[in-house]
C-alpha cells in the first residue's frame, strides 16, 4: 500500500504527459486535400502552402525526431546561422553566469552596507525603488550605445536584472540579523570584520541565497529576450532565427531546452540554499 | 567598599517617549559586588532589571552615573564581563563546539586551533555536555542550550558573569537541575556573578546578597537582603534551615506589598546606602529552640544595618 502511494504521483504525471501528447497528436493529424495550385508553384512554396493547409504545426512524432536529431549532434557548428542547440545554450548560460556573478559581486557587498547602516539605507532607497521596476530590456539601447558591443550589452542587461533581488535580499537579511547574536559578538569584543564574516554573513546567508535564487530565475527569463534583440549567438537568437526559418519543431525543441536549463539552474541554487540554511 | 570588584554609583536610565515625554525607569542606584560574591537582583517587570544588566555588560549606556570594574570606569562591552542571555543566544549555524570555540578564539585570537578546542572541551565537560560537541543548537533541549550558554560565558574566564533570567525559559525540573549545576560551578571557580531573576527560591538558593528593586518607573533599590544561610546550602536541605522561611517571607512580603508603596513610606531612605537586611538573625532567639543545622555566621543581631 505504501509503495503504491509512493508511485501514485509519478504515475499521474505520466498520464498527464501522455494525455497532452495524445491531444497534440489528434490536433495535428494531417488533413489530406487536393493540390489547388499548379505543380511549379507548389514546388516553389512548399507542399503545405500548395495544398492549402491551414498550418503545418508539427506532430509529436516530428518533435521527437527533431529532439533526437539535436541530441545526436548538439555541438555542431556550420557557420553563424547553423549551430547546434548545445552551443547556443552554452552561449546563453555563459552570458547569464557572467552577468549574474558580476551582479553578485556588486550586490552582496553593497547590500551588506545598506543593511548595516540605516543612513545608507535611507539614502539609497529612492534610487533602488526607481531603478528596480525598470524592465531590464529598456537598458538595452543605452548599453548598445555606450558599450558598443552586442554581446557585452546582453551581459549588462543580465547584470542589471540580477542586481535588484540580490541587493534587496542581502540588505534585508543583514538588517534583520538577530540583535542577540550581535550582542554576543559585542560582549566578546569581536572586531567589525570578524563580526561581518563570522556572525552577520552566516546569519543572513539563507536570505541572501533566496535573493540569488530569484535572480538566476529572472536572468534566465531575460537572456532569451535579450538575445532575440542583440542576435548573433545564444538560445534566444536561435529561437528568433528558427522563427525566420519557420521551423516550428526547432522552436519547440528550444522551448523545452530553455525550460530544462532553467530548472537545472534553479535546482543548483536550491541545493546551495539548503547548505547554508540552519534550523532554529 | 574599596575592595569591591564592581561598583555602581548613581546610575539612572531615561527613555524619551514618542510624544517627547521622558520616562525615568530607574534612578540613583548604588550598590557594589565583591569578588567571589553571587548577587541576585529581584524586582517586578518594568523596573528596568534587564537595562541594569545591559548597563553592567556595556551593551547599553546609563543616562547618568558610573559603573566601575576593578576601579576602572567601563566604556562598552568587555571580555571581563561575560553575559548569559535569557534566550541563550547561541548561533544556530555553529555546533556546540563551534559556539564555544568562537568565544574562546575571540578571547585569545593568537591561540592555535588545537588549543582553542582543548580549552573549549574543558568547559563543555564542566557543564556536563560531553558527547554533544557536534550537535547544533536546534538538536538540543532548552536546558542543554542554556548549558552551552553557561559554558560559552565561562570559557572566556571573565572577571564576572552577568546572567539575565537565565533559567526563566526552562521547565521547573530542568531549572532546578541547572541551579544546582551553577551553584557547583560557582563554588568550584569562585566566580563573581550578578544575576537577574524573578524567582524568589532561585535567589535564596544561589545568592549571597539579594538586591530588591521597587516598582518602576523611578525604580530604586529598596534594600539589600543578605542571605544568612551558609554557602554550603543545597536545594535538598535548603528549606530545613531555620533562616529559610524568614528570608523567603521577607522577600515575598516585599514583592507583594512593599515594592509598590516603598517610595512614599521611606523618610530616612538614603539611595547611596540602601539598608541591608539580615532576615532570620533578628528573631534567632525564637529559632534556637530547634537544632540549627548550619550555624549562622557571627554577625550582630540587628535586622537593619545602616
Amino acid at each position: 500500500m505504501n509503495r503504491l502511494s509512493h508511485w501514485r504521483a509519478p504515475l499521474l504525471s505520466l498520464i498527464v504527459l501522455l494525455l497532452l501528447i495524445g491531444i497534440w497528436h489528434a490536433l495535428t493529424l494531417p488533413t489530406t486535400s487536393k493540390q489547388t495550385v499548379n505543380a511549379e508553384y507548389a514546388a516553389l512554396v512548399g507542399a503545405a502552402a500548395a495544398t492549402g493547409q491551414k498550418s503545418t504545426f508539427p506532430t509529436p512524432a516530428d518533435f521527437g525526431a527533431k529532439i533526437w536529431q539535436h541530441l545526436k549532434e548538439p555541438f555542431y557548428d556550420r557557420g553563424s546561422n547553423d549551430k547546434g542547440i548545445g552551443i547556443q545554450l552554452g552561449y546563453s548560460v555563459g552570458r547569464v553566469l557572467i552577468g549574474y556573478l558580476l551582479a553578485a559581486l556588486m550586490a552582496i557587498p553593497l547590500g551588506f552596507l545598506i543593511g548595516m547602516s540605516p543612513t545608507v539605507y535611507r539614502a539609497l532607497d529612492p534610487f533602488i525603488q526607481v531603478l528596480k521596476p525598470i524592465s531590464p530590456l529598456a537598458w538595452m539601447p543605452l548599453a548598445l550605445f555606450t558599450l558598443k558591443d552586442s554581446s557585452i550589452s546582453a551581459i549588462f542587461v543580465i547584470f542589471i536584472c540580477s542586481l535588484w533581488p540580490m541587493l534587496i535580499n542581502t540588505a534585508f537579511g543583514v538588517a534583520s540579523v538577530r540583535r542577540e547574536w550581535l550582542n554576543v559578538a559585542r560582549t566578546l569584543e569581536v572586531g567589525p570584520l570578524r563580526t561581518a564574516f563570522r556572525v552577520i554573513l552566516p546569519a543572513a546567508a539563507p536570505t541572501i541565497m533566496t535573493g540569488m535564487r530569484i535572480s538566476i530565475g529572472i536572468a534566465w527569463l531575460v537572456i532569451v529576450a535579450a538575445e532575440m534583440l542583440v542576435g548573433g549567438t545564444g538560445i534566444g537568437y536561435f529561437v528568433w532565427n528558427e522563427w525566420n526559418n519557420l521551423s516550428i519543431t526547432n522552436i519547440l525543441t528550444a522551448i523545452l531546452a530553455i525550460g530544462l536549463v532553467g530548472m537545472l539552474l534553479d535546482l543548483m541554487l536550491a541545493r546551495l540554499t539548503r547548505l547554508v540554511t540552519f534550523p532554529e | 567598599m574599596s575592595d569591591a570588584l564592581i561598583r555602581i554609583e548613581g546610575i539612572s536610565k531615561t527613555f524619551a517617549g514618542r510624544d517627547g515625554t521622558q520616562t525615568t525607569v530607574f534612578e540613583d542606584l548604588h550598590f557594589s559586588i565583591d569578588a567571589g560574591e553571587f548577587v541576585c537582583l529581584i524586582g517586578h517587570s518594568g523596573c528596568g532589571k534587564t537595562t541594569i544588566l545591559n548597563v553592567l555588560s556595556g551593551l547599553e549606556q546609563s543616562s547618568s552615573g558610573y559603573v566601575f570594574v576593578d576601579g576602572r570606569e567601563i566604556n562598552g562591552p568587555s571580555l571581563d564581563r561575560a553575559v548569559i542571555f535569557q534566550s541563550h543566544a547561541l548561533m544556530p549555524w555553529l555546533t556546540v563546539m563551534g559556539n564555544i570555540a568562537f568565544a574562546v578564539s575571540s578571547r585569545w585570537p593568537d591561540w592555535s586551533t588545537d588549543k582553542v578546542r582543548a580549552h573549549s572541551q574543558k568547559y563543555i565537560d564542566l557543564v556536563n555536555l560531553a558527547g554533544a560537541e557536534k550537535k547544533r543548537p536546534a538538536e538540543l533541549s532548552g536546558g542543554m542550550k542554556q548549558r552551552v550558554g553557561i559554558a560559552r560565558a565561562l570559557s572566556i574566564e571573565p572577571k564576572m558573569l552577568l546572567m539575565d533570567e537565565p533559567f526563566s525559559a526552562l521547565d521547573a525540573l530542568t531549572r532546578g537541575e541547572l541551579q544546582v549545576e551553577v551553584l557547583r560551578i560557582c563554588a568550584e571557580t569562585r566566580q563573581t556573578v550578578f544575576m537577574i531573576t524573578h524567582d524568589v527560591d532561585e535567589a535564596i538558593l544561589l545568592a549571597d546578597k539579594i538586591v530588591l528593586m521597587t516598582n518602576g518607573p523611578h525604580a530604586k533599590i529598596a534594600e539589600v537582603v543578605v542571605n544568612t544561610m551558609p554557602r554550603s546550602r543545597t536545594r535538598h536541605d535548603l528549606h530545613k534551615h531555620p533562616h529559610y522561611y524568614p528570608i523567603r517571607n521577607h522577600l515575598i512580603e516585599f514583592l507583594v506589598d512593599r515594592s509598590k508603596a516603598f517610595a512614599s513610606d521611606a523618610a530616612d531612605y538614603d539611595p547611596r546606602n540602601p539598608p541591608q537586611v539580615r532576615p532570620g538573625l533578628a528573631d534567632q532567639a525564637v529559632t534556637t529552640a530547634q537544632p540549627v543545622a548550619h550555624p549562622a555566621p557571627a554577625k550582630p543581631l540587628v535586622a537593619i544595618v545602616r
